[in-house]
């Protein structure tokens, strides 16, 4: 490789990044840091010190786990019995990683790139790359999901602790609202970003599913809904794709 | 061993780690494990997205019908409402988010606001 070819590899990967750390400014990363004010409201009132909420946003990331933690530190949950319902909560990612890690790899991408890169993986992240990295060049495509995760942690930890110091009570309503922000937001994107009506019908199965299993199953809802949900929209796509393969 | 058991500084943070981060990214590293076994045209990786998809899908099933906060204060018919109604508004406008969210959140707002 010569010098003015590396200078020009080099210059790409930072463009490449900075494209990242741009779509991170975007629609989807403007809601999610509005879900992040009500998560500050939320850990403010359970009784959780700013560093606590903070410290919280980065190493769990995840929005649904934290609710889920915060959750159970409010009712006096043990750190097994809460670690068990975050865990329980948090059984999507790994799938969602497995789906999102072939997309990401480069020829020459090592596996602890990989393993660093996961921590970023929660909804937003996941949607946003799932969406836009087949825009992206093939051996870039780690260094664009590390300046999109990394803004979008980074910069939820900076509105949690400005929004932690200075939140007075947000009126009622403005908090249901910032409250359903969340799921409508999700619930387009998500559609969006689907890539096949296999995956559309199994959203549909999912939306029904879950809350039919929080009653009938409340600690396991997620999983039951999910397992039985993605089977089952996967069994109807494969013995629609048989029946007519021209398709 | 609650949240509160221990009198030190750092024990909150200790409890965050273990049942926080570890309870989350052990499930993203076995997902980079076993994703680094498949290439990106893999069949079995549609049944992965469907999985994934419906989890998540069940996520937002529940935060709308079993919402937390002030949220839980509105009426289930409201916020099912405006929820499918701002949906049908973003796939009739060739699925553009932002009038899905406007629509949805502008229902809600006027319900609670003349309820």
């Amino acid at each position: 490789m010569t010098p003015s070819q590396h200078v020009d590899i080099q210059r790409s990967r930072t463009g490449w990044y900075l494209a990242g750390v741009r779509a991170a400014f975007s629609l989807p990363g403007l809601i999610l840091a509005s879900s992040f004010v009500g998560f500050a409201a939320l850990a403010k009132a359970a009784g959780l010190t700013i560093a606590q909420a903070v410290f919280m946003t980065g190493v769990i990331w995840a929005l649904p786990a934290k609710v889920v933690l915060v959750g159970a530190i409010m009712s006096g949950s043990s750190i097994f019995a809460a670690a068990f319902a975050v865990a329980l909560s948090s059984v999507r990612l790994t799938p969602m990683v497995v789906a999102l890690v072939p997309e990401l790899r480069g020829s020459r991408t090592r596996q602890l790139t990989l393993y660093l890169l996961s921590h970023f993986v929660a909804i937003t992240s996941w949607v946003l790359a799932m969406e836009r990295v087949g825009d992206v060049p093939r051996d870039m495509r780690t260094t664009f999901y590390a300046g999109l995760g990394s803004t979008l942690t980074l910069g939820n930890m900076v509105v949690v602790g400005v929004v932690y110091a200075l939140s007075q009570k947000l009126p009622p309503e403005i908090s249901a609202a910032l409250f359903m922000l969340t799921p409508i937001y999700f619930l387009t994107s998500l559609w969006a970003s689907a890539r096949e009506w296999a995956t559309h019908l199994a959203m549909v199965m999912g939306l029904v599913l879950g809350p039919v299993f929080h009653v009938v199953l409340p600690e396991f809802d997620l999983l039951a809904a999910g397992t039985i949900g993605g089977f089952s929209a996967y069994a109807i796509f494969s013995l629609v794709q048989r029946r007519r393969p021209a398709t | 061993m609650t949240f509160s058991a221990v009198d030190s500084w750092w024990w909150p943070f200790l409890f965050i780690l273990i049942a926080g981060w570890l309870a989350t990214d052990a499930w993203r590293f076995l997902g980079v494990y076993l994703g680094g076994r498949l290439r990106d045209d893999a069949p079995v990786l549609v049944l992965v997205r469907t999985i994934a998809t419906a989890l998540v899908a069940a996520v937002i099933g529940n935060l709308i019908i079993f919402p937390s906060g002030e949220l839980a204060d509105t009426p289930l018919w409201l916020r099912l409402g405006a929820a499918l109604i701002g949906f049908a508004a973003f796939l009739l406008t060739g699925q553009r988010m932002i009038v899905g969210i406007v629509v949805a959140e502008a229902l809600l707002l006027f319900g609670i606001y003349s309820l």
